[in-house]
C-alpha cells in the first residue's frame, strides 16, 4: 500500500476540499489523517492518503492546479507508523509584538531541551503575534526550560508560558 | 487579620458607594508591557483607588458585551478590576456590579473548558479552563472593607479572567492547545 503526503494551497476560494477531495477518492486514495484550514486568506491543505502511486494522483490533481490558483505537491512516504511520544505533554503559549525569529527562537529552546513540538499554529491579528506550541517534554526537564524561555522570551521583548497540557477526558 | 468569613457577600456595596463620577479611560490592546506586569497592591480606600474604581465601571459600562476590566487594560498597574455578569446567559450566581481591590482566589474548583474573549485582545477569542465555583477574598473600594465572595459559573470564569489580569496575564497564557484560539467572528 503506497502512503503519500499531498499538500495543496491556494487562494481561498468555496469548493477547494470538495475537488481535491473528489479527485482522491475517484482514484482510491484513502484520506487518513489531515489539517485542512484557512491562513490569511489562503486555504491549505496537509493530508496522508492511502492508495494509489504518486505520480497517478499528480497528474489527476493537474486538472486544478491548471489555472495556477492552486498549488499541489505529492510525495509517497514511508509508512514509519506512529512515533512513541517523547514525554510529559505541555502547551507553550508566547504573545507580544511581532518581530522575525520567534519561532525559530523559542521551538530551538525546546528542542535543545530533549523536546517534541507536536502541534503549533501562530496567529498574527494587528501588533499582536501568537504562538501556541503542543511540546512533549522528557520528564524532569520543565522546571529548567522555563527559566530558559523567560531569558529567550526576555531577548525577544515577548511573554511566555508552559503550562502541563490537560490530561482530562471525557 | 480580619475574620474574613464575616463579610460574606458585597452587603450594601453599590458603585453609588463610591461618591465619585467615573471617567470613560481608553481601553490598551495586547502587545502592551501593562499587561504583561504583576500589578502592585493598592490601598482600598485611597482617593486614586476609589477614582480608578469608579473610572473601571465606567468605562466597562459603555463597552458592549463587556462583563469585567481590571486597571491594567486602561494602563494602571494596580490590583483593581470591575465585574458584572448581569443579564448573561451563562451566569447563574450573579453579584451586580462590584469592583474588587487585591483579590485572591481562595478555593477554586469543578475545572469546566470555556470560551473567553478579551477587550484587550479584539480580535482573538480561546478555550480556556477554569474553576466553576470559586472563592475569592479582596477588599471593596471606598470603605477597604474586606469580603468574601462564594460563586459559581459565568462570573467565577469572569473573575479569574480579572485576577490574572493583575497578575500580568492574558486568556493567551491559559490556552488548552495549539488550536484553541479563533479569530473573533462576531463583534459583541
Amino acid at each position: 500500500m503506497n502512503e503519500l503526503a499531498i499538500t495543496v494551497i491556494g487562494r481561498d476560494r468555496p469548493g477547494i476540499v470538495a475537488d481535491v477531495a473528489e479527485v482522491l477518492a475517484r482514484l482510491g486514495a484513502n484520506l487518513t489523517d489531515s489539517t485542512m484550514t484557512r491562513l490569511r486568506g489562503h486555504f491549505a491543505m496537509t493530508l496522508i492518503c492511502t492508495g494509489p502511486a504518486a505520480a497517478e494522483v499528480e497528474a489527476a490533481l493537474a486538472s486544478l492546479t491548471a489555472e495556477g490558483q492552486l498549488l499541489a505537491t505529492v510525495r509517497a512516504v514511508t509508512p514509519d507508523g506512529d512515533v512513541p511520544p517523547a514525554g510529559e505533554p505541555y502547551v507553550m503559549a508566547v504573545h507580544g509584538s511581532d518581530r522575525m525569529g520567534i519561532v525559530a527562537a523559542m521551538t530551538r529552546v525546546l528542542v535543545d531541551a530533549g523536546g517534541n513540538v507536536t502541534d503549533l499554529s501562530t496567529r498574527l491579528t494587528g501588533e499582536l503575534y501568537v504562538v501556541l506550541a503542543e511540546v512533549e517534554l522528557p520528564a524532569g526537564v520543565a522546571d529548567t526550560l522555563v527559566d530558559r524561555l523567560h531569558r529567550t522570551a526576555a531577548e525577544l521583548g515577548v511573554e511566555v508560558t508552559l503550562r502541563p497540557a490537560d490530561p482530562d477526558l471525557l | 487579620m480580619p475574620d474574613v468569613e464575616a463579610y460574606t457577600g458585597l452587603g450594601d456595596w453599590t458603585p453609588d458607594s463610591l461618591l465619585v463620577p467615573g471617567v470613560v479611560r481608553p481601553v490598551v490592546s495586547a502587545p502592551h508591557a501593562v499587561l504583561s506586569r504583576a500589578s502592585d497592591e493598592v490601598d482600598p480606600t485611597a482617593a486614586e483607588t476609589v477614582q480608578l474604581a469608579a473610572d473601571l465601571v465606567a468605562t466597562m459600562r459603555v463597552s458592549p458585551g463587556c462583563v469585567g476590566l481590571a486597571a491594567p487594560q486602561v494602563g494602571v498597574g494596580a490590583r483593581v478590576f470591575a465585574v458584572d455578569v448581569t443579564g448573561h446567559p451563562k451566569a447563574v450566581t450573579v453579584h451586580g456590579t462590584f469592583v474588587l481591590c487585591n483579590a485572591r482566589v481562595v478555593e477554586a474548583t469543578r475545572w469546566k473548558p470555556g470560551r473567553e474573549g478579551c477587550m484587550s485582545v479584539p480580535d482573538l477569542t480561546g478555550d480556556v479552563k477554569r474553576a466553576s465555583r470559586l472563592v475569592v477574598e479582596g477588599d471593596l473600594p471606598g470603605s477597604g472593607e474586606p469580603v468574601r465572595l462564594v460563586t459559581d459559573g459565568f462570573e467565577a470564569r469572569a473573575l479569574q479572567h480579572e485576577i490574572d489580569h493583575c497578575a500580568g496575564l492574558l486568556f493567551l497564557d491559559r490556552v488548552a492547545g495549539a488550536h484553541a484560539i479563533y479569530q473573533r467572528k462576531v463583534y459583541l
